[in-house]
């Protein structure tokens, strides 16, 4: 008679044990058993992450997890039991939200006030490489003209003291126009 | 490169400057109410001293303030006096009894006076937690109609209450509906 129940209680245990599935939040375990085990695990795992997400609105930079004030144990205990009633994702966000406003959400909802906090970290990425490109390019550009004027000098290879007749007359050119308006403006002074 | 271009860094710096400067002056605590003209939430509660139950039918027909309150509430301790001062001057005030023990709080009652029409006994904090509740004390502005116009986070002193007493004259001044008794 005892071993029967033995064998049944540990029948009864195995059961259990195989559709159950356990989330630990903060040193607690929680428990998931009221459907198959899948479903029991996809609670768990949406309990466990849901704790993560939402934010403490006592405490400010705590989540439900982690927090030990009074508000975030009730609300950890108001998720554990929707969580185990099936509710959906998105079924719970709605109630913290419609009670303590956007501001528990860590990960929050996509929508035109949230757009810049979404996109804007990717705009300035897209805008800095932009900078960035554009600075690099014009760079390159420059250095380019500036080693090809360097080349076609050096690849000439020129005696530098031989010079044409068509430049020293240019040379003479150049000379004259410097000297001209000074020579003016002196004139003027004297 | 044109020679106001070189002032962009300095701009930006200016720019964010500003931003943060300004975000050192912000409190961090004061997060909008997310009930904020929506209708206060449904309950069916025992009262705290005559038992008696209550629905949110009975708020409606005139403004009332609804004050969280607890006895293990230290700012609730220093709130009450000037809530029994406002009691005194008209004002309505139910209480809203927060997840606390109901012989302190009747004590309390008797002790330092009660300036509430009722208080509702809200032992698992359920009506508390409807209402976006984070804390002791909090006081909702809840008008004629059972909307809740303003939530007054901490404390309601004689300093605070020459900020917050326009809003509830502008619930007292609102035409009521044919559900005033």
């Amino acid at each position: 008679m005892m071993t029967l129940f033995k064998r049944f209680s540990a029948a009864l245990i195995f059961m259990v044990g195989v559709s159950q599935a356990n989330a630990i939040v903060d040193g607690h375990e929680y428990q998931f058993n009221e459907g198959s085990r899948t479903e029991n695990e996809s609670r768990a795992e949406l309990f466990q992450q849901l704790a993560e997400e939402l934010r403490c609105p006592k405490c400010q930079n705590q989540n439900l997890a982690d927090s030990n004030a009074m508000i975030a144990g009730d609300l950890r205990r108001e998720l554990y039991s929707q969580v185990k009633q099936g509710k959906s994702e998105q079924d719970i966000i709605d109630f913290m939200v419609d009670r303590y406003g956007e501001f528990v959400l860590y990960r929050p909802a996509m929508n035109e006030k949230t757009m810049v906090l979404w996109y804007g970290p990717v705009a300035l990425l897209v805008l800095a490489l932009a900078i960035f490109a554009a600075v690099v390019f014009k760079r390159r550009r420059a250095d380019k003209q500036v080693s090809e004027s360097v080349e076609s000098t050096t690849s000439e290879d020129v005696e530098i003291e031989t010079i044409s007749a068509e430049e020293e007359q240019r040379i003479a050119q150049l000379l004259q126009k410097v000297d001209t308006p000074s020579d003016k403006a002196e004139g003027k002074e004297s | 490169m044109k020679r106001w271009t070189l002032f962009i860094p300095f701009i930006i710096f200016v720019a964010l400057g500003f931003f943060l400067w300004r975000g050192l002056y912000l409190n961090p605590k004061d997060v909008p109410s997310a009930l904020v003209d929506k209708p206060f939430p449904d309950f069916n509660l025992p009262t705290l001293v005559a038992g008696e139950s209550k629905t949110k039918a009975d708020l409606l027909g005139k403004p009332h303030l609804l004050n969280v309150w607890g006895t293990w509430c230290i700012s609730c301790k220093v709130e009450h006096p000037f809530l029994v001062e406002l009691a005194q001057q008209g004002v309505s005030i139910i209480g809203i009894n927060y997840k606390d023990e109901n012989d302190a709080a009747r004590k309390w009652l008797v002790d330092l006076g009660n300036p509430y029409g009722f208080s509702v006994d809200d032992e698992d904090g359920t009506l508390s937690m409807d209402l976006g509740v984070t804390g002791a004390p909090e006081t909702f502005f809840v008008d004629a109609e059972g909307m809740i116009r303003y939530k007054h986070q901490g404390p309601i002193t004689q300093a605070n209450w020459a900020k917050l007493k326009p809003i509830w004259e502008s619930l007292a001044a609102q035409p009521t509906t044919g559900e005033q008794q």
